[in-house]
């Protein structure tokens, strides 16, 4: 199978699972980071449910030569913690709240509630590519 | 159902998270990569020099809304309620845009992918964007914004 193939697939089954788990909707999102309003536990069962699978497949990673389509894993290391992985969580923590919506979500729902999310994931982007102008030191 | 939350959705929470597990081992263990959508998007749009290559990220952003699509259409209509002024759109999505890349990743990279690895990086990180998403909705709730 091409690799592009097993992307989309990949792709696929993600926006699948955003969108079935509930985490598709910025209200219901947000509810879970609303600790004095009506909490919504949703998300927790949704990340739950999907460490499990992944820490299954870091078991079968560990015991792999090289991914069955590519010649080598290429992930990242996970032991830098600095002070622009920090500031970044927090930046992105508080847009995440703001808004109810992380990457993910926004682009699935692309499909679901185009004109609603555009705003969104036009902000997104311009806020990425502001990142490549604005030098910031990580020591 | 839970009763003491309503509104609550254990069961296909659940299910759905697992499809996503399913969906970031697909990515490891078949290309050997992290399925991070902040990363994925930031390469697909050219916007990252580098990372996945750029056919692997376009192909795997444009499953995302395929595969709500798909969903929507198996299963009915998807509920999804936005903020009703621009503001917190515009706001939020500069925010998660510059911090997903300032560190190197969102819910899905250091969340599902990092904390099922146990990396240290992610998991500081997943705690600090978790504990600045509660705080910063508890702001917009005291301040009247919610």
């Amino acid at each position: 199978m091409s690799k592009v193939v097993i992307a989309l697939i990949s792709g696929l089954l993600f926006g699948a699972g955003l969108a079935y788990s509930g985490m598709a909707d910025p209200a219901r999102v947000q509810s879970f980071l609303d600790l004095f309003g009506n909490w919504d536990p949703t998300l927790a069962f949704v990340m739950g449910g999907a460490v499990l699978p992944m820490a299954v497949a870091w078991m079968i990673k560990s015991r792999l030569a090289s991914p069955l389509a590519a010649t080598s894993f290429d992930l990242p290391g996970t032991s830098k913690i600095d002070r622009s992985l920090a500031i970044g969580a927090i930046l992105f923590g508080m847009g995440w709240g703001i808004a109810g919506l992380c990457p993910g979500p926004a682009l699935a729902d692309l499909a679901l509630a185009p004109k609603a999310v555009l705003p969104f994931v036009v902000a997104m982007f311009v806020g990425m590519a502001a990142h490549r102008f604005i030098p910031v030191s990580s020591t | 159902m839970i009763s003491a939350f309503p509104h609550a959705m254990p069961v296909e929470g659940f299910m759905g998270g697992v499809l996503i597990g399913l969906a970031a081992a697909t990515m490891l263990l078949g290309l050997g990569r992290i399925a991070g959508v902040s990363g994925m998007a930031a390469r697909a749009t050219g916007i990252a020099d580098s990372g996945a290559p750029r056919n692997i990220a376009i192909a795997f952003v444009i499953g995302l809304p395929l595969g709500a699509f798909l969903v929507a259409r198996l299963f009915g209509e998807v509920q999804v309620s936005f903020p009703t002024s621009l503001l917190p759109l515009i706001a939020g999505g500069l925010l998660v845009g510059f911090g997903t890349r300032l560190g190197s990743g969102c819910t899905s990279g250091h969340g599902v992918c990092g904390l099922s690895r146990l990396s240290p990086r992610s998991m500081v990180a997943t705690a600090l964007f978790m504990a600045s998403g509660f705080a910063t909705v508890a702001a917009m709730r005291f301040g009247g914004l919610l």
